[in-house]
């Protein structure tokens, strides 16, 4: 795909938008947990205050250069990762800069923002970020082997590393999804997701009640307001890639926020009725059951 | 002062020999200034509101009072469609409720933890206790009034006082930072000195430096 100089405002409009989904998709969630527990729950529109607010805080200290370049990397991680992946399959505005190996690169910016926060977190001092890290780089590094196999997989399903292709391959049909057509992948890569969202069963690496609260514990202000913003960044742009990977793909709006919902969904549905591992048992479990999948996809292709 | 604490000489695991003053080197010595609000202030106002609706609270309970807060979770109080909801680390809250009597050896952790917070910070008296002792009037471990100590913002009175006084004290404290007037940090970086003084006064091993963020 040839470069125009419009494709950067558009791709700002695509980043844009996606915060903002991701923004009222948390309170949302937040929302029907809180609905679930028969309590009124939090505004929908408090995560833009809470944004704000640590944007607004008038002091905050550093602990060195790592520290102040962690959420910067982190935020890179997710931005990165929007950009570089179209969102709606056929519209010239939302391609964003996707090009033709642009799945490796996906693949890379996944781990990007892990390794940042893991620098930046060792020289924030605090004991409980040290276990929280070695805790997260573990479990993510394992949740990604399953996505790694699952990905070679549906590369060599359809023979290419464009997600625009891999998007176009899918369309006409709901059994054309690679859901269907390549389901041992799909499942290899949604228990990897699972491991990936930082929500329970495997939220060990930041649960408040487990350490105080993993390796944010250090940042505060402006750092934790770029790492919420990332926050809100990154499941919506990993879900992206599952979306166009998986899921056919969408062609508009309203079917991309309906896909990502209902995908987030599911890791909300699995957090709700299992409780949490601890990070050998996350560890083992994706080793028993997510990557003899990914190796069965990658076999039967 | 504990002798973990003091300046010596430690030798590396590479046989080189190096000099370890913990206070200095673990703790950072300036002392607090004041910050002054935003420039314009329309932004300062946009910033109070921010606060105003979304208030951290430090999960840090030194007495009794402590038990009155967790309700507050619950699905009979609800507090977090307020805004407000709790956090572990003193570094991203920015209300401090001192929920009960506070021992002197409480009161060491909780201006460490009250100095880790960032700018603007606000404190809430829970209970009579941090009001004039309350039923500890003659203990001798136990502070009397909690405002020689630290700046206090708001004072929530009872023995004890129900989740619903919280609740109220809570917008309270939101109509106080609208209004700009809970400016407790900047109070307590100008009388650092007088509050310095009354803390050293009671806590008898100070083996902190006297300001660390």
């Amino acid at each position: 795909m040839q470069f125009e100089w419009i494709q950067i405002p558009y791709a700002l409009l695509t980043l844009f938008i996606i915060l903002n989904y991701g923004l009222l998709l948390n309170a949302f969630v937040a929302k029907i947990g809180a609905r679930v527990g028969r309590r009124i729950g939090i505004p929908i529109y408090q995560n833009y205050i809470d944004l704000i607010k640590n944007y607004g805080l008038r002091s905050s200290i550093t602990h060195g250069v790592m520290f102040y370049l962690a959420p910067v990397f982190r935020l890179t991680g997710g931005v990165g990762l929007i950009l570089f992946v179209p969102t709606i399959y056929g519209s010239v505005m939302f391609s964003n800069f996707s090009f033709a190996g642009d799945l490796i690169l996906a693949l890379y910016f996944i781990f990007f923002g892990t390794l940042g926060m893991a620098l930046g977190a060792a020289e924030s001092g605090h004991p409980h970020a040290a276990i929280g890290v070695s805790r997260g780089l573990s479990q993510v590094t394992m949740a990604e082997l399953p996505l790694a196999l699952a990905v070679f997989s549906i590369a060599l399903q359809y023979n290419t590393l464009s997600v625009t292709e891999i998007v176009a391959a899918q369309q006409g049909g709901v059994l054309n999804w690679t859901l269907f057509t390549n389901p041992l992948a799909v499942t290899a890569a949604m228990l990897s997701f699972l491991g990936s969202v930082m929500r329970p069963p495997f939220d060990v690496v930041l649960a408040p009640q487990e350490i105080p609260i993993g390796p944010p514990t250090e940042y505060h202000s402006s750092y934790l307001a770029l790492m919420q913003t990332n926050r809100v960044i990154y499941p919506v742009a990993k879900m992206v890639i599952f979306m166009n990977l998986f899921f056919g793909g969408a062609d508009n709006w309203p079917v991309f926020f309906l896909k990502i919902f209902l995908i987030y969904m599911f890791a909300v549905f699995i957090g709700v009725v299992f409780p949490r591992f601890r990070v050998e048992q996350s560890i083992r479990w994706f080793l028993i059951w997510a990557v003899p999948i990914g190796i069965l996809a990658v076999l039967v292709v | 002062m504990k002798e973990e604490l003091e300046k010596r000489i430690i030798k590396g695991p590479d046989g080189l020999e190096f000099e370890v003053e913990p206070l200095r080197d673990y703790y950072c010595e300036a002392p607090p200034t004041v910050m002054p609000a935003a420039y314009s202030k329309i932004v300062e106002d946009l910033f109070n509101w921010a606060r105003s609706e979304s208030i951290w609270i430090l999960g840090f309970g030194t007495g009794c009072g402590a038990i009155e807060m967790r309700p507050l979770m619950t699905p009979r109080f609800d507090a977090y469609r307020f805004g407000v909801q709790w956090r572990p680390t003193p570094r991203q809250s920015n209300l401090f409720i001192i929920s009960g009597y506070l021992s002197v050896k409480t009161l060491k952790r909780v201006i460490r933890s009250y100095e880790q917070m960032q700018n603007p910070k606000y404190v809430i008296g829970l209970g009579s206790c941090t009001i004039n002792g309350g039923m500890y009037w003659d203990s001798y471990n136990t502070i009397k009034r909690l405002d020689q100590y630290l700046p206090v913002d708001l004072y929530i009175a009872g023995c004890m006082p129900r989740p619903e006084a919280l609740l109220a004290g809570f917008a309270d404290l939101k109509k106080l930072i609208r209004s700009g007037k809970a400016e407790g940090a900047n109070e307590y970086a100008e009388k650092f000195e007088w509050y310095k003084a009354n803390q050293k006064r009671v806590i008898n091993d100070w083996d902190m430096p006297d300001y660390n963020w």
